[in-house]
């Protein structure tokens, strides 16, 4: 008995790695034609040098330093990088932009390089490799089973063998997809740590309020460039903002969606983030920026006559600059707040205490 | 105990000698206005889907052409037209209304009385074997109210609807945006629509159920009857059970819009969300509505030209069940990104993507049912075969989709705009233009052009896929869905896109040419003009078939089996 289920698993897994090596030439071209490959391979290396805080704090250190009025005259908005957090303009005619612009964004979070490892590596190879098996079924019967070559046709009405291979393979691969997507979600789902950023983006007709809680809780709000102020900044018309919602690259940040009016949604493709705004609700999800960069996004759920134009653009600085520009802002960081206001916050925290 | 039914006559007298009885036809106006009659009440509905595709389509136009280029180029000039102002917000209202009525029109009033109204009326009672619909007055009543919904939506392009004429809230009418969003009376009108096309459906339904339960020719068992009467089956059930959630929720908007109550409305301890719940438990099931049908019409083609009985007919009957049923609990897939948790999200993935396993199951019994045929490639069929291809691309796409985690950068963005294009733009409608070609000689009684349907097809559907392959380009790229205007990196795919609808509109001038030769000229359609292959009991009858058809039932014996209804003698 032992010896058969080992044998019948070692058949198992050989039919496995037959399906998957049947897959393979697939997701070989899937990548050939998405010359993002070299970026991504630069990117990881990108992020070491800059995500880590102590390798940026250096540079950031005298700005931080500095008196808050100077701090404030030393933001001014990054500049964008083209073809990151952005969509890819197929004319261009930079090498491989037009690939690039049939395919996702690069990806700058950790859960969206995995979402798009499975949609490129898994679901892009199986949906490719179905259709071409049906058009390539078809492309044979039409030959093959046409009036002049089978005159007669047979009367085979059913083969019980065939459907149950048709309905269990399906499943089989179903279960296969369904085994990184449930993993995605449990990813996309993780709580963020106490200490994340809180960021509450607020959806209005028709422009977008970030609040920074831990900050002293300032608004930051945000309209759209029109075409000329856009041209002028160097940045894309329809995606570029007057002010950004700047937070700080590679820790944890707790994204809080909610709106004033209608619903609305905030989305940024780059990060792989995308939660509505819901009047009346407050939408949670842990996001973690790998990198500093600018990441273009836009409201995602139809709110009206200017829906389009109400684009998110999300600025990510090194964390200590993240620092300054909340200083010249006229907000606070999480520990300077408790520190100055202390007194005030003291008294009215004692007096519960007290009546108690 | 006289009826008043007897004493009024709307019988003309003439052709008492001349015709038939069966044949005897009603005066115009008692005819066409007071119709009892399921085909002609199936061939108003077919000419009220043409219509209301025509400006549905026309609507799809102004919005490609206003697509082509970045900016806003013909929505101002537009929005002047319908009586709004000069002012950029108008222009912007406007888009909204055209996507909204876009939607409403080619879901309410093209695809589902062409599928249901139509062809339905039309063939079930032609292929069960019986004289008529169970309840012919109600089936006008139903007719008549999808008309007069239709009507209520162009209404509403005309009265204010906040910021601009017309309701611009999509055809998801999403609260708060169509409550508080939206002042005026355009959105109540539109939801008006909906409420009267609604009810029309729900007694379409009933009535088919009925028909279908109780008014099959003797010995023609459930397991029997055709694959195109299982799915109009299955799909009145769908209605019967989705329509009266959707016609609760859009109540609720009224009430939530004009009585001050606050079910969607957070203020008052409501909320937005509940709503999409109600529209999704509606909506999912609606989007099987729609190609249902068109699975049952490809079933009865598929087999008639390739000569051989359907393959795997019981297999194929209950996957529609199954797809149906299934169809019932998947609905949050469409509000991933409203803030669901995460194991509602991850019960959603698993159960969305089990649809595929039925839909397979019918994908490879068409090509298993060709397999070892004798495929002949006349109109009809060559829309199958394009139908199958198209509706799998659409499909497997719904697969990717499927799947919560991937959805969040998809969701809202060109690429669902695609996918379910490929399904229902691609899938229903290519469908509906096979079921066209495969019964217009039965109805019309004359042959259309063999050369004009394969022309029709073959610019069609380059045409289609020129309009919706780029689109899923677009999505992944990270257009959203429902905007005017973009970002000059989407300009290239959406000129092609645009390209794509101009081949498309073409292709349509060969379908109305088609139609007006065949009609005009066409050659006198023998009784069944497909040869051994149409073995249904529609084609056991003359084309046109007579005014009052199976006056005797015919009778399937045990000799019949699934496939094949002719009578023994024939």
């Amino acid at each position: 008995m032992g010896q058969r289920d080992t044998r019948m698993k070692k058949a198992i897994l050989a039919a496995v790695a037959a399906g998957l090596a049947a897959f393979a030439p697939l997701s070989v071209v899937a990548e050939a034609a998405a010359p993002a490959a070299p970026v991504a391979a630069e990117a990881p290396a990108a992020t070491t040098a800059a995500a880590p805080a102590d390798a940026a704090a250096p540079a950031a250190a005298p700005a931080a330093a500095a008196p808050a009025a100077d701090a404030a005259s030393a933001y001014t908005p990054m500049a964008p990088t083209k073809g990151k957090g952005m969509p890819t303009d197929p004319t261009s005619g930079e090498p491989g932009a037009m690939l690039k612009s049939m395919h996702f964004q690069d990806q700058y979070s950790a859960n969206g390089e995995y979402a798009l490892w499975m949609h490129d590596m898994i679901l892009l190879p199986v949906i490719t490799a179905i259709s071409l098996l049906v058009l390539g079924l078809l492309l044979y019967v039409v030959v093959r089973f046409n009036r002049r070559r089978n005159p007669v046709a047979s009367k085979t009405t059913h083969n019980t063998l065939i459907e149950v291979v048709w309905t269990i393979v399906p499943v089989i691969i179903l279960v296969i997809i369904a085994v990184p997507s449930i993993t995605l979600l449990a990813r996309q789902y993780e709580t963020p740590p106490a200490d994340a950023v809180t960021i509450k983006a607020t959806g209005y007709q028709w422009y977008w309020g970030y609040s920074y809680p831990d900050h002293g809780d300032f608004e930051v709000v945000s309209n759209m460039l029109d075409e000329a102020a856009a041209l002028k900044a160097g940045e894309p018309h329809q995606l570029a903002v007057d002010k950004r919602m700047v937070v700080p690259a590679g820790v944890p940040l707790r994204i809080q969606t909610t709106a004033s009016d209608v619903i609305h949604a905030f989305a940024v493709p780059s990060l792989w983030f995308k939660m509505d705004a819901v009047p009346g609700r407050l939408n949670e999800k842990l996001l973690t920026i790998k990198e500093p960069g600018v990441y273009y996004g836009q409201c995602s759920e139809l709110c009206g006559a200017r829906h389009g134009y109400m684009p998110i653009v999300v600025e990510a600085l090194p964390p200590a600059e993240f620092a300054a520009w909340v200083k010249a802002q006229g907000g606070s960081m999480p520990g300077e707040e408790a520190a100055a206001p202390a007194a005030a916050a003291a008294a009215p925290a004692a007096a519960p205490a007290a009546a108690s | 105990m006289a009826t008043t039914a007897e004493g009024f006559d709307i019988h003309h007298d003439h052709g008492h000698d001349a015709h038939d009885h069966a044949d005897h036809k009603p005066g115009f106006f008692a005819r066409w206005f007071m119709s009892t009659n399921h085909k002609d009440i199936g061939t108003m509905y077919l000419i009220f889907a043409i219509i209301a595709g025509i400006v549905g389509g026309a609507i799809s136009g102004i919005m490609r052409v206003e697509l082509a280029e970045p900016g806003i180029q013909y929505l101002q000039w537009w929005a002047q037209f319908m009586g709004g102002g000069n002012d950029l917000n108008t222009a912007l209202h406007m888009w909204n209304v055209f996507i909204t009525a876009h939607g409403l029109i080619m879901v309410f009033f093209m695809v589902m009385p062409a599928m249901i109204g139509g062809f339905g009326n039309w063939f079930v009672p032609l292929m069960i074997g019986a004289p008529d619909m169970a309840f012919p007055r109600m089936n006008n009543v139903s007719f008549w109210l999808t008309v007069a919904g239709f009507f209520s939506l162009l209404f509403s392009l005309f009265v204010p609807g906040g910021t601009g004429p017309g309701a611009g809230t999509g055809w998801t009418v999403y609260a708060p945006l169509s409550t508080s969003g939206s002042k005026g009376p355009a959105v109540d009108f539109a939801i008006f629509s909906l409420h009267l096309a609604g009810a029309g459906s729900i007694l379409g339904a009933t009535n088919f159920i009925t028909t279908i339960f109780n008014m099959r020719a003797p010995g023609m068992t459930l397991h029997k009857m055709p694959l195109f009467v299982w799915s109009v089956l299955v799909t009145a059930f769908l209605l019967l059970l989705a329509l009266p959630v959707l016609a609760a929720a859009i109540t609720m908007l009224l009430t939530d819009r004009n009585f001050g109550t606050t079910f969607f409305d957070p203020a008052g301890g409501g909320d937005p969300v509940l709503y999409q719940h109600l529209f999704w438990f509606f909506g999912h099931p609606e989007v099987y509505i729609m190609i249902l049908p068109g699975f049952g019409m490809i079933s009865q083609i598929v087999a008639t030209f390739s000569r051989k009985p359907v393959f795997g007919y019981l297999g194929m009957a209950y996957a529609m069940v199954a797809i149906g049923v299934v169809g019932f609990i998947v609905w949050a897939h469409h509000m991933y990104t409203v803030g669901l948790d995460v194991n509602t999200k991850m019960y959603f993935t698993a159960a969305t993507m089990v649809i595929a396993v039925p839909t397979g199951v019918k994908i490879f019994s068409w090509i298993a049912t060709m397999w070892g045929g004798s495929l002949q490639f006349k109109s009809p069929m060559v829309w199958s075969l394009g139908f199958i291809f198209l509706f799998t691309v659409g499909g497997v796409t719904g697969v990717v989709l499927a799947n919560g985690g991937i959805d969040d950068n998809l969701h809202d963005t060109y690429y669902v705009v695609a996918h379910f294009h490929y399904v229902l733009s691609m899938g229903a409608v290519f469908s509906m233009f096979a079921g066209f070609y495969y019964w217009f000689p039965k109805m019309s009684g004359r042959m259309h052009s063999e050369l004009l349907s394969h022309l029709h097809f073959w610019t069609f559907f380059v045409g289609v896929n020129v309009i919706f392959f780029p689109q899923h380009f677009l999505g992944m790229n990270g257009m959203p869905r429902r905007y005017p205007d973009y970002a000059e990196a989407f300009h290239f795919w959406h000129q092609i896109s645009t390209y794509g609808y101009y081949i498309m509109a073409g292709s349509m001038v060969f379908f109305f040419v088609n139609i007006l030769y065949a009609l005009a000229a066409g050659k006198k359609a023998e009784a069944n003009p497909w040869g051994e292959g149409a073995t249904t009991l529609e084609w056991t009858l003359p084309s046109p078939p007579p005014y009052h058809q199976f006056e005797t039932l015919p009778v399937i014996t045990d000799a019949h089996d699934y496939h094949d209804h002719r009578p023994a003698t024939a």
